[in-house]
């Protein structure tokens, strides 16, 4: 086995799908007083260890994230890669 | 004629779908394993509600990718008869055999009751025993069955009938209020283009005998049988 690295993968819907979960969030922040803060999106990330010797591991990544991570139709995705 | 009935980790409406097709319909139908790569002959290929892979990722996502949907994909692009109820119809879009997703419900909460839903397009294979207009009172059970898909796609979908089923109070108005979920033009469930794959949230399954409060889920049922019969005439 060759070293590791590491890719943070986040999950966001895309404008204009709704988001239940971040306007309930929203609202419960509203209730508590911090009246400044003007909306909310919820989102997933996920954290991959990658063997760093693997063909093609960009390609690869892109691949699982629009293949499985994400939903295009309803989700856009952003990678950061580590180590 | 055979139905066919995929068995996922995490699916609870399968023997309901079974039982459905056996006991009331009175067809062959046989349970299909998710690591089976086999459809058993089958002529129509039922996705069963349920939380198939415990919802993890999305509804449906991970399911998506069992052995057995490589095969399911094939027989639908060939013509083959699918549909997916509630967690199946999740399947369905993720797998990108039905347009749109199904999103977290717009209140958040999980939705079980009766619903009334009108039949918007009777000259399908899965709604041909109804009339269009008709009001079917059959339950759902879910917590992502808000459909979604963008403006232009929702406008195609009307345009070319693929609205099969819509979410109607019970005098047949769409009304925000007999929407149970924030769908999009109250809808419950649509067709694929070329007519053979169908979704919808509701559960007709649960709807088949007097003692489920409702019998409205036959016809459903009975559409397939008929439409199945006229191809197998045909061939």
């Amino acid at each position: 086995m060759g070293d590791k690295k590491k890719a943070i993968v986040y999950v966001r819907l895309k404008d204009g799908v709704l988001d239940p979960q971040g306007v309930t969030i929203h609202k419960a922040l509203m209730q508590m007083g911090y009246k400044d803060f003007l909306s909310v999106r919820s989102g997933k990330f996920f954290e991959l260890e990658i063997n760093a010797n693997g063909a093609e591991i960009d390609r690869q990544i892109d691949e699982v994230c629009s293949k499985l991570l994400s939903n295009p139709v309803i989700e856009n995705f952003s990678v950061e890669k580590k180590g | 004629m055979k139905f066919g009935v995929v068995t996922f980790p995490g699916a609870n409406c399968d023997y309901d779908a079974y039982a459905a097709v056996k006991h009331i319909l009175k067809e062959d139908v046989e349970f299909l394993w998710h690591k089976s790569e086999d459809l058993a002959g089958c002529d129509v290929v039922i996705l069963p509600g349920g939380f198939s892979y415990g919802d993890y990722l999305r509804a449906g996502a991970i399911a998506r990718f069992s052995p057995i949907m490589d095969k399911v994909i094939g027989f639908a692009r060939s013509g083959g008869l699918v549909i997916g109820i509630c967690n199946g119809f999740q399947v369905l879009t993720e797998c990108g055999l039905l347009p749109g997703a199904l999103i977290r419900n717009s209140h958040l909460r999980f939705s079980c009751k009766f619903v009334y839903l009108r039949i918007e397009n009777d000259t399908t294979s899965f709604s041909n025993a109804g009339r269009k207009g008709d009001i079917l009172k059959i339950p759902i059970a879910h917590g992502e069955g808000s459909y979604y898909n963008f403006d232009g796609d929702i406008k195609q979908l009307e345009d070319r009938d693929q609205v099969v089923f819509r979410y109607v109070d019970r005098g047949g108005r769409i009304t925000a209020e007999a929407n149970p979920n924030g769908s999009i033009n109250n809808i419950a469930g649509v067709i694929n283009r070329e007519g053979n794959v169908l979704g919808m949230m509701p559960h007709p399954e649960r709807a088949v005998e007097d003692i489920l409060g409702s019998i409205d889920g036959l016809k459903v049922f009975e559409s397939l049988r008929s439409t199945v019969s006229k191809l197998k005439l045909v061939s």
